[in-house]
């Protein structure tokens, strides 16, 4: 799955988060995480979206999350938003997003 | 004894809230996907809920989501959604037609063959917003074995019956109308949303008109509303000592092999019986009302 036009999904309220996708120049997967909680909880977070954008099968794009202190499940939930809707993807493969 | 007193309904697009919910312990949860959440939030809204139905915390409450009907783009996909997700409780709006709660548990059948669920495990609820809903509501409550309660909705029947909302008689044939149909089904029946939240004499007031006709619990949209209506459900100490003392007596009188027993000269029978033992089961549930 490749981002082929930018797209945002979330919020900057707390407990929330803002992922920005974009094409990637360079056919390259370039992820950035920034978060409130980086420190108590950075490695989680960069966890749960690399396991998210795997399990979507993101090859390539630029994906930036502006993370809230959002709970995991939230942070999949917009992640994927974002990764639909840059991927311009209508049809929905369930079993990667559970 | 499984309440259904309240009914919170948590917008499917607030992550904040989707996160938090839980802490303030309702009977269940509703994640609303339809009127509370914009068009262009949809798709986010219904992962949102997805996510959050497998969300740990939320294990031991009862989940319900309202879904878009199924007539428009999303309603589908809601359900996909909410049945994958683990939900316990699907809830169709705009229910107008027995047709439409087959239509209904057609798919939640299909869904829950191809995600492994148990086959009847995903529950159905009505709401009925219009006069065709109530006019149908006994054929809606009986469509499915899967219903577990039938709802009704405020805003668009008052609409529908080209009304608005008042002191409660623009609702009283659809009240009872809906009761009746649940009843009748052997389901849970669930009140309208009282939408000014800083009103708590008139909250009151409805609660105690809703609870005298005999309604399951009320759909609520403020958390603030819950330990008020919990608090009106709840008996009282003295029918609950009335409501032992009922049960004791039964209890002897089957004891000494009689049919029938008084208590303090009154007949008690067994509606009397069945009712004071109601009353304990509720007062174990819920406790005492403060």
């Amino acid at each position: 799955m490749k981002i082929v036009k930018e797209a945002l999904a979330g919020t900057l309220e707390s407990s929330d988060l803002l992922v920005k996708v974009a094409p990637s120049p360079t056919d390259t997967l370039e992820v950035m995480v920034q978060s409130e909680v980086i420190r108590q909880f950075g490695e989680q977070i960069n966890k749960v979206v690399r396991e998210t954008l795997e399990k979507m099968g993101v090859t390539a794009g630029q994906i930036l999350v502006d993370d809230k202190g959002a709970l995991d499940c939230a942070i999949r939930a917009r992640l994927q938003a974002a990764v639909l809707r840059g991927a311009d993807c209508n049809k929905i493969e369930w079993s990667r997003l559970s | 004894m499984k309440l259904r007193r309240s009914m919170l309904f948590v917008p499917g697009a607030n992550a904040s809230m989707l996160s938090t919910v839980f802490i303030y312990k309702p009977d269940s949860i509703m994640f609303d996907l339809e009127d509370a959440v914009s068009l262009r939030e949809k798709d986010s809204a219904r992962l949102l809920v997805f996510h959050a139905l497998q969300n740990p915390a939320y294990k031991d409450i009862e989940t319900v989501v309202r879904i878009n009907p199924l007539n428009t783009e999303y309603g589908l996909l809601d359900l996909e959604a909410a049945v994958r997700g683990g939900v316990d409780i699907v809830r169709l709006p705009k229910t107008d037609r027995p047709e439409d709660v087959h239509e209904l548990e057609a798919h939640v059948e299909r869904i829950e063959k191809e995600c492994g669920r148990e086959v009847g495990s995903t529950k159905l609820m009505a709401a009925v917003e219009s006069a065709s809903g109530v006019i149908n509501a006994v054929a809606i409550a009986t469509a499915s074995k899967r219903m577990v309660g039938i709802a009704l909705a405020g805003f668009d029947y008052v609409m529908d019956m080209q009304t608005e909302r008042g002191d409660g008689t623009e609702l009283f044939y659809a009240r009872c109308a809906v009761l009746h149909a649940a009843r009748y089904a052997g389901i849970d029946a669930f009140d309208v949303v009282y939408g000014d939240v800083n009103n708590e004499e008139g909250f009151l007031k409805e609660v105690d008109l809703i609870k005298k006709l005999g309604f399951n619990g009320k759909s609520l949209v403020n958390p603030r509303q819950i330990d008020l209506l919990h608090n009106a459900y709840a008996p009282t100490e003295e029918e609950v000592e009335h409501s032992k003392r009922v049960v004791a007596a039964a209890e002897q009188a089957e004891r000494d092999g009689l049919g029938v027993v008084s208590l303090n000269g009154k007949m008690i029978d067994a509606p009397i019986v069945n009712h004071a033992i109601r009353v304990l089961q509720k007062a174990q549930a819920s406790g005492v009302r403060k």
